[in-house]
């Protein structure tokens, strides 16, 4: 650990906006501005919530062959995916646990674009470096930013921002384009369940870009605390809470990243507990879990089976301002995976009565269809 | 009604007659953000000074709120179980939390003054 924190390219501009600075994965980061993080979360479900994650991993994968040698850091199938188009991958280790999980995106046949955690992108590159030929370049990209524009109003501000051709992709979709007159490479994608995108610049563009947006009626800033809010209402894994090198993709309900043509192979990192646990069933799974009442259960409480025999534990759990009420999500062993399943959560000195609930707490409401003009 | 008395973990209490109200201080609920649940201690129980006795817990995380004197419960605020924000809205009037009753007053006298607490809060 340092006690130097990194700055984002948009540090000034936080904190010129009345920003709560934390330290986050080695980088100072807004968790919340004045509003808070209840307004910060419902103007991104209701409006358009603009996010710094530039913190994040951008690193380029570039040379002949490079799907393929990718595909020996990952199951999933990225021979298959189009340029143009953007995948949810996991990077598995020799033992079948989860490296990190990333955005991979194919910018052209040979060019490849990941988007990594803060945490990982280190240890991330290191392996990618040593599992990829030579004449595959693995580039981190530490001059760009990157920041995230979510929520129903995204496509409506992007077009006002001048960037039509970004506001035309389908979800998942890559382009390099303009952002309010910045070059910039898009995609259609995000971390809250809404609609929205995320945008790389150049660190030297990335407060014209952020002023741009934010100048817009419907957009405001939103931090970290909301971003979690978010994305656990979404049912999505937080990287180092829900997931890690212990956890495989299987139990992580992550198997739909393992593509049809690696489970023919099997010739991905991990391959020989990830084909057991598919052929077989793992031992336990990730499921959301909804407490009665409204103290929130947090990363670490025990959960136990009705009958009061401890059966798993929550990973990630706070408030979910959309849904109103506490949400969690965690692991429990598989026989007590299934929906509506009673459980018990020992929060301080009491059990407090839940029930396993579908993932997501709150629908998924991202643009599926390329829209025409 | 008495003059408002301040712990160094910003909560606050005020002596009315015989019973004394607690809450956490403007600063507290700053710090800790949008306020979601309170876990308030039962009517009867006997606290000792410093005791772990409540929880408030935002968005983001759990605090607990310790009795700043010893005494007994003798009422908690039921509306913050429907409207937790009132801690935020209103930390020194409507989001109170509890009421004790003192088992001795002369407790007060060790926290700090409006004035004090004030220089601390520049400490920090």
């Amino acid at each position: 650990m340092t006690d130097t924190l990194l700055a984002t390219p948009l540090d000034a501009l936080h904190r010129r906006l009345g920003a709560r600075m934390v330290p986050f994965a080695g980088y100072a980061l807004p968790v919340q501005y004045p509003s808070g993080i209840l307004a910060e979360h419902a103007q991104c479900r209701s409006r358009a919530a603009l996010f710094d994650v530039s913190h994040m991993g951008q690193v380029l994968v570039e040379g002949p062959g490079a799907a393929e040698a990718l595909q020996r850091a990952t199951p999933s199938d990225l021979c298959s995916l189009r340029p143009g188009r953007q995948r949810y991958a996991l990077l598995t280790t020799d033992s079948g646990g989860i490296l990190d999980d990333a955005m991979i995106a194919r910018l052209a046949d040979d060019r490849f674009l990941l988007v990594l955690n803060a945490a990982r992108k280190t240890l991330d590159v290191a392996r990618l470096r040593a599992l990829l030929p030579g004449a595959v370049a693995v580039t981190p990209l530490d001059d760009r930013a990157l920041v995230a524009l979510q929520g129903p109003a995204s496509e409506a501000v992007m077009l006002r921002a001048g960037a039509a051709e970004a506001a035309r992709l389908p979800f998942l979709g890559v382009a390099e384009t303009r952002v309010a007159g910045l070059p910039a490479l898009v995609s259609r994608s995000g971390y809250t369940g809404e609609d929205g995108f995320e945008i790389s610049v150049a660190s030297e563009d990335a407060v014209a870009l952020a002023e741009a947006l934010l100048a817009d009626a419907d957009v405001a800033p939103a931090g970290l605390g909301a971003r979690d809010s978010l994305r656990l209402e979404a049912g999505l894994c937080l990287y180092g809470n829900d997931i890690d090198e212990t956890t495989s993709p299987v139990e992580a309900g992550l198997g739909w990243t393992i593509g049809k043509r690696r489970r023919l192979a099997w010739d991905f990192p991990g391959a020989e507990r990830i084909r057991g646990e598919l052929e077989n069933g793992p031992a336990r799974l990730r499921v959301g879990i909804l407490p009665e009442g409204r103290q929130p259960a947090r990363a670490g409480t025990a959960v136990l089976a009705a009958d009061g025999t401890p059966v798993g534990v929550v990973t990630s759990g706070g408030f979910g301002p959309t849904v109103g009420g506490p949400v969690a999500i965690g692991f429990v062993a598989t026989g007590f995976a299934r929906d509506f399943t009673p459980l018990e959560l020992s929060l301080r000195d009491r059990l407090v009565p839940a029930r396993v609930h579908t993932l997501p707490f709150v629908p998924h409401r991202y643009r599926r269809n390329t829209r025409i003009g | 009604m008495s003059e408002m008395k301040f712990t160094k973990d910003h909560e606050w209490i005020r002596l009315d007659g015989d019973v004394a109200t607690v809450g956490i201080t403007d600063h507290a609920q700053t710090a800790l953000g949008d306020v979601v649940f309170v876990d308030l201690p039962e009517v009867g129980r006997i606290v000792s000074a410093g005791e772990a006795c409540a929880v408030v817990e935002s968005v983001k995380a759990a605090s607990d709120i310790y009795a700043p004197i010893s005494g007994k419960v003798v009422e908690v605020n039921h509306a913050l179980a429907d409207n937790p924000g009132l801690v935020n809205a209103s930390p020194l009037v409507d989001g109170w939390f509890f009421r004790l009753e003192p088992s001795d007053a002369a407790q007060l006298e060790a926290l700090m003054d409006e004035t004090a607490y004030a220089a601390y809060l520049e400490t920090l």
